[in-house]
């Protein structure tokens, strides 16, 4: 890990690296995650679930499941209320009416993907629940299914939901699966073409991959008697599970408890609620309390994984290296309902670089796969892939180091973004120079000898990062320690990176914070944990909630020792007024009882959001017979603002450059022609071993983001942008061969090599 | 997950006569690692499960006066691939022990069990073959004795009577001047099942091969003795031409399908280059120790 810092004024806890505050627990094994809730009298839920990709459902027949021995409760479609036209401010995909998400919970007169879920049942054990499924009876009429955003899109494909109308677009009043058009011009971009000495065009497409968090979806609920909702889940959004539950099942808010466990992975795949809805349908029809688990084939079968697209992208330069216009377009994959990350295609794209003249075009298409959800940086790297990979051709093309082409068109102070505002202060040049004098970028590479070939590939990514709504509650304790409850669930080590930062604006030991990630009844409503925003935002409210309990101690401490407010100081968590001094601890005792509260509660929007941007370099070496890939070295450089916590920053870093070699190499939904998903399992939706794995240098860029105290930009997302370019630039590098298709398995890089040497032999995409 | 009852007999004959009673629902448990998991999965409807680890034939490790390997067929992969003897004397084995599952899989997964579970791709299958390795089987009306070629007769399924039981399996001595390899081609290091299995045996007496075996892995419905690709190789001095040939023969009889896991045209592909390589390693191992 090598930190480039702008300056060396530090002695606060910040940007120090304690013991975290959830640690022992975890390696105890004392931490509760979603599997480990338990309620007395507990019933296991279980899911039938679709093996049609696209199916008319005739009939449910739940007779011989009910009388089953131990089973108390079936529950179908029929028991969800009728949602109507309302609106759910769903997650960071945006708004969607809550019927979407009703159906999606279970299917009504259709089944819109393998594994959608049809039917749950609750008995006295996990076996008799599952014996039970097996006895529901359903008749299907099977319907053709549409498996990719363009086969969706051609005339004549079948229809998902005949009731759905393109947004912003031009299409009028005609059966569609494109849910939404997406169209943002900047400039002039055919006179921007004209300018280019190079233009240089490709298509790309890439899967359906999973975010692939270990823990699988957890939820146990109990609607008690008096209506009420307790509910213990795996979430990174209790309050997001509060609302949808409140939606779906059409209670009051307020009658809906929800204790965010500890959770085992996200990544975005658990900003939305999953078993909820059934468990809670299922405990009312029972009056019991209902635990559901999902197995691993059920996550990747019916959980919301990040979209699958085709991609266009054409770019213009001058030979002298400069980029004179940009267009893109993207066919994103919404799954079987609306809502998508295609919004953001528009800011991903034109955000790589600083642009005058950009068109960032967009659908975005139903097709019979699961329901996409948020996965780290949604829609990012779909487009750095498109766009670092043509860069990477214009670079060739015009014979220009890509390091020194993209500093030269690098986005910085005052580019253009995608909604037509100018970038504040940002970091893509310092990475870019980081990485042009790292270690890595200045080695030699030994380009091997046949049939090893290896090759060096560089990409950048962006990523806007998000803000939003954080809530914490501070209270002094008595023996000067502080418990601070906050809002936020804690998937990548907030608890302490806030902790930090609330530490050191109230000159305070970190040690001494207590941070806890509070349920929806103890605290105002707070934001997911997600879009990079908690150790941001979250940790902005800290700050100001610091900064409030420090006024509360002088207050209480000028009343006490009978002086004026202004006359107490406080630095450093020492509190002085003339002769008089106490540091936090003593205040705290001396206070004791005193009936001064100092406690302090705070929820608020955060502004001043800074975005972030990174840059990879990798090594591959490329078996040329086989058509296999190694990454042999990689290094991630990334301006992260601020490192309030060194090792968690780097391992968001090395984390998100793993999941994107897997993106870029391995992963994938592989889909049979009738659309059943073929490879739910983690023996064959093959993500990458540490074995896999080169050990992936860091470096972090600090360029701190001037609005916030700290400078704190978020960390956790951008990581996982660039490596799918940076791999494809790598093999291309390599070979000499461009792939365009995602993942670059051996099967599609030994077609490619073949197709180069006009040879037979290789093998043809999947 | 279901009922089951579980029977740990201590000799061939109780296990033979367990498995007469229950047939065809009861089946052989070595290792597990299969068979738990078709169980749990709800793939099979066996409720009788028979534990073979008792019995001192399934899980003794021997070798002949003669130089014979008699492995019991409960015997896990970590003694096979531990094995000093076995390493020397049939390296195609070895190899192939050393890959399949990870440490934990490989204390418990048996060779019996990678034969009877009769998976095209099975690591060990391939290796089997090529050595000529003689499955050993008990049944009530005695005892029997099939090629390891002749052993798997399509996905899932053996020469195996419902009633019989496999004891062990023969490898015959190495012979002098031999050498044998295994590769498999998977796209990680780790956790994949075959997407190519090729292994490959060759002898050479004075320069010249005396007798060649290849055998695939994941190209067919059963592990192929790619016997035209290897009978190409006998007479030659084992040059990279003729290398080249059985390979090109081995790509030709392959008959491997497309799924999650590969295509059919790379894995055609596949084995040829793995062929090759794998008989180039063999080629070395037998011209290392020729003297």
């Amino acid at each position: 890990l090598t930190i480039i810092q702008p300056r060396v004024d530090r002695a606060g806890p910040v940007g120090t690296s304690p013991l975290r505050h959830d640690g022992v627990d975890k390696v105890t094994g004392r931490a509760l995650y979603g599997i480990d809730a338990s309620m007395p009298n507990m019933l296991i839920g279980k899911v039938l679930r679709s093996p049609h990709a696209h199916a008319r459902i005739i009939s449910i027949d739940t007779r011989r499941a009910q009388s089953m021995r131990g089973v108390h409760a079936v529950v179908t479609w029929k028991d969800l209320p009728d949602p109507g036209d309302q609106m759910l401010a769903a997650n960071e995909q945006g708004e969607a009416p809550i019927r979407f998400k009703a159906l999606n919970m279970i299917a009504r007169d259709k089944v819109l993907y393998h594994g959608h879920a049809i039917a749950a049942i609750a008995a006295v054990d996990g076996q008799t629940a599952e014996e039970a499924v097996k006895r529901i009876d359903v008749l299907y009429e099977e319907l053709p299914a549409v498996m990719d955003a363009r086969a969706a899109m051609a005339v004549g494909a079948a229809i998902l939901d005949p009731e759905l109308r393109t947004r912003n677009g031009a299409a009028g009043d005609r059966l569609t699966n494109v849910a939404l058009h997406m169209r943002v011009l900047a400039g002039d971009v055919e006179r921007g073409f004209a300018e280019a000495d190079v233009v240089i065009e490709r298509e790309f497409t890439t899967s359906t991959i999973h975010q692939g968090y270990l823990e699988p979806h957890a939820a146990t609920v109990y609607w008690r008697p008096d209506g009420h909702l307790l509910v213990e889940t795996s979430t990174q959004a209790q309050f997001g599970v509060r609302s949808e539950l409140a939606g779906l099942l059409q209670i009051p808010p307020s009658q809906i408890h929800v204790t965010p466990l500890e959770i085992g992975g996200g990544f975005g795949g658990k900003t939305t609620s999953w078993l909820e809805t059934l468990a809670a349908l299922l405990s009312r029809a029972s009056g019991r309390p209902v635990k559901m688990v999902m197995n691993r084939a059920e996550v990747l079968l019916a959980s919301g994984p990040a979209p699958g697209a085709y991609l266009r992208a054409k770019i213009g330069a001058t030979n002298a290296g400069k980029i004179t216009a940009m267009q893109v377009y993207a066919a994103v994959e919404a799954g079987a309902f609306p809502s998508s990350p295609l919004p953001r295609v528009a800011h991903c794209a034109a955000g790589l670089y600083d642009l005058n003249n950009f068109l960032i075009e967009g659908d975005e298409v139903l097709v019979n796969k699961p329901k996409t959800t948020a996965y780290r940086a949604p829609a990012s790297p779909h487009c750095s892939f498109a766009v670092e990979s043509v860069v990477d051709e214009l670079c060739r093309s015009i014979g220009q180091d890509p390091l020194a082409f993209r500093l030269a068109n690098a986005p910085k102070e005052g580019s253009l973004r995608a909604d037509g505002s100018r970038f504040e202060r940002i970091g893509m040049v310092e990475c870019l120079e980081a990485a042009q004098s790292s270690a890595h970028w200045r080695s030699t590479l030994d380009r091997g000898s046949r049939p090893i070939r290896r090759g060096r590939g560089i990409a950048g990514g962006f990523w806007i990062n998000g803000g939003g709504l954080s809530s914490v509650t501070a209270r002094l304790n008595t023996d000067g320690t502080v418990t601070l409850l906050e809002g936020s669930p804690d998937i990548g080590g907030t608890r302490t990176s806030i902790a930090l930062q609330f530490a050191e604006t109230l000159g305070m030991a970190v040690a001494d914070v207590h941070p806890i990630v509070a349920d929806t009844d103890s605290i105002p409503t707070s934001g997911m944990t997600g879009g990079s925003r908690t150790t941001f935002a979250t940790g902005y409210i800290a700050h100001r909630a610091a900064l409030a309990l420090r006024e509360r101690v002088i207050a209480g401490l000028a009343k006490l020792w009978a002086v004026s407010h202004d006359d107490v100081r406080a630095d450093s968590g020492l509190f002085t007024a003339g002769s008089r001094a106490a540091t936090l601890k003593v205040a705290a005792q001396l206070l004791a009882g005193s009936g001064v509260d100092l406690s302090v509660t705070l929820s608020d929007r955060v502004p001043g959001v800074g975005p972030a941007y990174a840059v990879h370099i990798a090594d591959v070496e490329v078996d040329e017979e086989t058509g296999r890939t190694r990454v042999i070295r990689y290094t991630a450089v990334q301006d992260v603002g601020r490192a309030v916590y060194p090792p968690y920053v780097e391992s968001q870093l090395q984390g998100g450059a793993a999941q994107g070699i897997g993106w870029a190499l391995h992963e994938g939904y592989w889909y049979d022609s009738q659309g059943r998903l073929k490879n739910a399992s983690l023996l064959d939706y093959r993500m990458p071993t540490a074995l896999d794995l080169p050990m992936i240098e860091t470096i972090v860029v600090e360029v701190p983001n001037p609005h916030h105290p700290y400078g704190v930009r978020g960390v956790g997302e951008v990581p996982i942008v660039p490596p799918l370019a940076a791999i494809a630039n790598a093999i291309r590098d390599a070979v000499g061969v461009r792939v365009t298709d995602l993942p670059i398995t051996p099967a599609r890089l030994s077609a490619a090599l073949a197709a180069r040497d006009g040879t037979q032999g290789g093998a043809t995409a999947q | 997950v279901r009922r089951i009852a579980y029977h740990a007999p201590t000799t061939v004959e109780q296990a033979v006569a367990l498995l007469a009673t229950n047939a065809p629902r009861a089946r052989i448990l070595a290792g597990g690692t299969d068979l738990i998991v078709q169980l749990r999965e709800d793939l099979r409807d066996w409720d009788v499960v028979i534990d073979a680890k008792r019995i001192p034939e399934l899980t003794a490790l021997t070798f002949t006066d003669a130089g014979d390997l008699h492995l019991g067929a409960a015997v896990p992969f970590y003694r096979i691939y531990g094995n000093q003897r076995i390493a020397q004397a049939f390296e195609a084995l070895t190899e192939a022990a050393r890959i399949i599952g990870g440490i934990a899989i490989q204390g418990r997964a048996s060779v019996g069990g990678n034969l009877c579970n009769a998976g095209p791709a099975g690591d060990s299958l391939p290796p089997l073959l090529a050595l000529g390795a003689q499955c050993f089987i008990a049944g009530p009306r005695g005892h029997r004795e099939v090629a390891a070629a002749e052993f798997c007769v399509a996905p899932g399924r053996t020469v195996l009577a419902p009633d019989e039981l496999l004891v062990h399996i023969r490898i015959p001595a190495r012979l002098r001047g031999s050498g044998s390899a295994y590769l498999r081609f998977i796209p990680r290091e780790e956790m994949d099942i075959a997407v190519v299995g090729a292994a490959a045996h060759l002898a050479f007496s004075d320069g010249v091969v005396t007798s060649a075996a290849i055998a695939l892995g994941a190209v067919a419905p059963t592990p192929l003795d790619a016997q035209a690709a290897s009978a190409a190789l006998v007479g030659t001095t084992g040059n990279s031409e003729s290398f080249q040939l059985a390979a090109e023969i081995a790509r030709e009889i392959s008959r491997p399908i497309s799924d999650m896991r590969g295509t059919a045209e790379h894995r055609r592909h596949l084995v040829g280059v793995l062929v090759r390589r794998a008989l180039e390693s063999a080629a070395a191992r037998a011209h290392a120790t020729a003297v």
